[in-house]
């Protein structure tokens, strides 16, 4: 299922503003590649790019070509809709649908789709769903209890959980401990771990110590200097990145010598 | 204030003497005088309603207690505001029939559809549409809609007579239940569309993205996040607009020529009126017992508005709890 | 097409889960960028030369070419991109359509009101009261002055108790009062119009006597409406006004209730002026409670503490509901006083928004 994505000479735009310059990169499938960087250096807008989710914003849009196993997702004939089918996303807060239950919560995706499936089907998937986000034994007796009632670190499980159901891909996780505690962040990635098993995952995160924990492969982005736009510094294998960077820019800044 | 300085660390330093024996008291009135003016105008408030509900009954008292022959009609008050009553809740209840749908169509098309820039221009527009007075409303009714509903109620007579609503004969004026129920759906329009609008643009930006991200289109993210969202404000908007309709005024009084009892026949001449209406139309030719029982008939107009609006109050505060808790 | 199999993107070498979800594929048929244009253009012509040549009622032309072109819009986009897509374009052609329909009725309101309001819009419509005029001619000098005096004593008795419930709710309310308050003022703004100007009625009818008419009791009637308005507005505003402020005047030493009128109200006051303008429109339109308080007169009477009163409102309905022979003169009077009023109402929404767009940025810096 996990495809490759290649991005070539990406520009991200706000209107006229120009966001984001001049991206290139190749994120391997079965692996982590995080996003590093400091504040409003676009590492966010730019995963918002994989998935099509920028252009919801009035008036942006993109230049340059970004490819799922040679396909461009910005071709012509390319429904933004199906593409987000395709790659799916984790938010940097837990967002269940408060007047879903967790069971419909879970299959909420899937539903889009398969208007008539066998309600077997559907049990099963919720239940490996649920077990792939290693959910499963926290919730399987209230399943039809709303997904408001989780806890926080739960909850982004169970958002997990909704985004694997529809067999993504390509999942992008957006800062998605941020807003977690340490115990619940330690089960998100033990998840991301086993998840990329089987997914392409992109992270955003500002945490270096868990980029440096989860991700195979980091990229940096940084301001080339203020009112300038954002671009990729440097994107190297993880353990370069955070021993031996080629960039001194990027060096500062694993080494916390920044701003 | 010349002692500002002095008064800056009350707590720490004893304050010199005179100076603040002058300033404090003065302040101190000031607060007591302010405070209980404030709070003065608030259960000021409090008294008008009560005012509102008391003098209304006081002057309905005597209507309560008349004899049916001197009441108009001759059987008593409770048929004579029967028909009203009924004629009330008739024209209400179409009118909120026709506006509550258009009311969450038009606030999803300035919440998720119509361009930003536009959007803030038509709510400006809808807005505009409440402040247009009632008079302007009934006098565009009776000689602008009431004429282009003449063939239009003909075409129903003839083709769905067999429903009562449709029985005719087709009013050939167009002064009708239908076209009084029209012009109060488009007046109750904008105030249901403003509570819904609301509901609508405070829709967690997190809950749409999230199901855009799991690839919905446009309106299956309006069915997974909006509309539960604005579920309740949808029900207590609508409820609001069927108090607005419940107790409007003129442009019924001018629509309708009420000549009948009560009916379901929402085409022909024959049809009643509504309280409001008879109170506006009778009300200026009466004297002695008849204004007795005009405003027996507004104290339960009153009444009926009082409980839509407390239920529809109830409904949207009940959002606002649960959208705070989340 | 739209929904193709799966095959294209399994991975073989991946554990097939034992529900293979249908997937839509990630290019598939769309209708051309211009499809949706193009097709309502169309259909707006064929609605036109319906209306034109074949003489068909406007409002079934117009209705048929929506039809037409949502019939034509999902059908094609159904065969094409699929019956997802197809139900998204389905829901927005119905919800403009909606929007389009809810447009119409205000439309043809103020072309109806320029239309036949023009007829009498006259210096003599404005110079002139309806003393002694039988059939043409008269104006509605009396009623213009009368509704600025009922509505601006209106204002007078509204704002000073509108503004101080508002204050008290925001700095001093707390507990069981401010939460009745809060709500009979809220129910207080569901109040029917008729209602009001029956209580003022009954007030009045308890100290002068049975049949009594004065323009201080369309006033009070009016009052009974506005408040609500101006407490609700001015209360949003001063929620409005960020705590630091007053605890930045407080920590001087600054007593409550100068804080209050020296810090807080005018940080707010241009949104509380636009709020007020807006109370005013609201119940400056009213009929019904002035028709059963203040009444209607033909003559000047400026004095609102005694007699009858004229205002545009009534003015405009006691000339529709009691035509002469000919009718045309007085309803054009009634159309004449209407455009008047709702050229006050929009004059004073204007106002509203320019308070609001001067004075806005100031309290915001």
């Amino acid at each position: 299922m996990a495809k490759r994505i290649e991005v070539k000479d990406l520009d991200i735009y706000y209107d006229k503003f120009l966001a984001v310059q001049g991206v290139s990169m190749t994120i391997e499938p079965r692996s982590v590649t995080a996003l590093i960087g400091p504040s409003g250096c676009g590492k966010s807008t730019f995963l918002r790019t994989l998935n099509r989710m920028h252009e919801l914003v009035p008036k942006a849009r993109v230049e340059g070509k970004v490819l799922m196993d040679g396909n461009d997702l910005y071709g012509a004939q390319v429904d933004p809709v199906a593409v987000r089918r395709h790659i799916g996303m984790v938010f940097q807060r837990p967002n269940p649908f408060p007047t879903m239950s967790i069971y419909d919560n879970v299959v909420a995706g899937v539903r889009l789709n398969n208007k008539r499936m066998k309600k077997s089907e559907m049990d099963a998937l919720v239940e490996r769903s649920l077990r792939s986000a290693n959910l499963w034994d926290e919730v399987k007796d209230r399943l039809k209890r709303p997904g408001s009632g989780l806890s926080g670190g739960q909850q982004q499980r169970l958002c997990i959980a909704r985004a694997v159901a529809v067999q993504p891909d390509v999942l992008l996780m957006d800062e998605p401990c941020s807003a977690l505690d340490p115990i619940s962040t330690q089960a998100i990635e033990d998840l991301m771990l086993e998840l990329k098993e089987e997914y392409t995952i992109v992270i955003v995160t500002h945490n270096m110590q868990q980029a440096a924990r989860v991700s195979d492969v980091t990229g940096f982005f940084n301001l080339k200097s203020i009112g300038e736009p954002g671009g990729l510094v440097e994107m190297d294998e993880t353990t370069r990145i955070f021993s031996t960077p080629s960039n001194k820019a990027t060096e500062d800044y694993v080494s916390g010598r920044f701003g | 204030m010349s002692s500002s300085t002095e008064l800056r660390h009350p707590q720490n330093q004893p304050p010199p003497p005179g100076a603040p024996l002058f300033d404090k008291p003065v302040s101190r009135l000031g607060d007591k005088l302010f405070s209980s003016a404030a709070t003065g105008a608030g259960v000021l408030i409090l008294v008008i309603l009560a005012g509102v509900a008391a003098f209304l009954v006081v002057e309905a008292w005597p209507a309560l207690w008349a004899d049916s022959e001197e009441v108009p009609g001759g059987d008593g008050i409770v048929l004579y505001i029967w028909p009203l009553l009924f004629g009330t809740l008739l024209a209400a209840f179409f009118a909120l029939l026709i506006a509550a749908p258009l009311a969450v169509a038009i606030a999803l098309f300035i919440t998720h559809y119509a361009p930003r820039r536009l959007a803030t221009a038509l709510g400006y527009v809808i807005d505009l549409l409440a402040a247009v007075p009632s008079i302007i409303f009934g006098l565009w009714g009776l000689s602008e809609l009431a004429p282009l509903t003449v063939e239009p109620t003909r075409w129903l007579e003839d083709n769905l007579g067999f429903i009562p609503l449709f029985e005719g004969p087709a009013s050939t004026t167009g002064r009708t239940m239908l076209v009084a129920s029209i012009v109060l759906a488009v007046m109750i329009l904008p105030i249901t569309t403003a509570v819904i609008r609301e509901a609508f643009l405070q829709t967690p930006r997190l809950h749409e993205e999230a199901s855009l991200a799991l690839g919905a289109t446009r309106w299956e993210m309006i069915r997974m996040s909006v509309l539960p969202f604005g579920r309740s404000s949808i029900i207590g908007g609508s409820m609001l607009g069927l108090g607005r309709a419940l107790g409007e005024t003129m442009a019924v009084a001018i629509v309708l020529s009420p000549s009948g009892g009560i009916t379901f026949n929402m085409i022909s001449n024959g049809n009643p009126s509504t309280i409001a209406a008879n109170i506006a139309l009778d009300f200026p030719e009466s004297s002695g017992l008849d204004i007795n029982i005009l405003i027996a008939s507004g104290l339960v107009l009153f009444a009926v508005t009082l409980l839509v609006n407390m239920a529809a109050r109830a409904v949207i505060n009940r959002r606002r709890d649960f959208s705070g808790a989340n | 097409m739209s929904t193709s199999p799966p095959s294209l993107d399994k991975a073989p070498e991946s554990g097939e889960p034992p529900v293979v979800l249908e997937r839509p594929a990630l290019t598939h048929g769309s209708l051309p960028r211009r499809a949706a244009p193009v097709a309502l253009l169309l259909w707006t012509v064929l609605g036109l030369a319906l209306h034109l040549l074949a003489d068909l009622n406007p409002v079934v032309a117009g209705l048929l070419a929506a039809v037409g072109y949502t019939v034509v819009i999902c059908g094609w986009s159904r065969s094409v991109e699929g019956p997802r897509k197809a139900h998204d374009r389905l829901v927005t052609a119905i919800v403009t359509g909606a929007f389009l329909v809810a447009l119409l009725p205000l439309v043809s309101v103020l072309g109806a009101v320029l239309s036949r309001g023009l007829e009498r819009f006259d210096a003599d419509f404005f110079n002139n009261s309806m003393r002694g005029v039988v059939g043409e001619g008269g104006g509605a000098h009396h009623a213009l002055m009368g509704t600025l005096i009922v509505t601006g004593l209106a204002a007078l008795i509204s704002v000073p108790i509108g503004l101080l419930t508002a204050i008290y709710l925001v700095e001093y309310g707390r507990g069981a009062l401010a939460r009745y308050i809060t709500f009979f003022v809220d129910v207080m703004t569901g109040i029917p119009s008729i209602v009001a100007g029956l209580f003022a009625y009954a007030l009045f009818e308890l100290f002068f006597g049975a049949g009594v008419r004065m323009g201080i009791m369309g006033s009070v009637a009016l009052s009974v409406l506005m408040i609500p308005v101006v407490v609700r507005s001015t209360e949003e505003m001063l929620k409005l006004v960020p705590n630091e402020l007053r605890e930045a005047s407080m920590a001087l030493a600054v007593p409550k209730w100068r804080t209050v009128l020296k810090v807080v109200l005018p940080t707010a006051l241009a949104g509380i002026a636009t709020g007020v303008t807006l109370a005013i429109a609201r119940v400056i339109g009213e009929t019904a409670p002035l028709l059963v308080t203040v009444g209607i007169t033909s003559s000047d009477n400026f004095n609102p503490f005694d007699d009858r009163m004229a205002t545009l409102s009534v003015f405009s309905y006691n000339q529709y509901a009691t035509p002469g022979i000919p009718p045309e003169p007085f309803l054009d009077r009634a159309w004449a006083a209407a455009f008047t009023l709702i050229l006050v109402v929009m004059a004073l929404n204007l106002v509203a928004r320019l308070i609001s767009r001067l004075f806005a940025p100031k309290t915001r810096a």
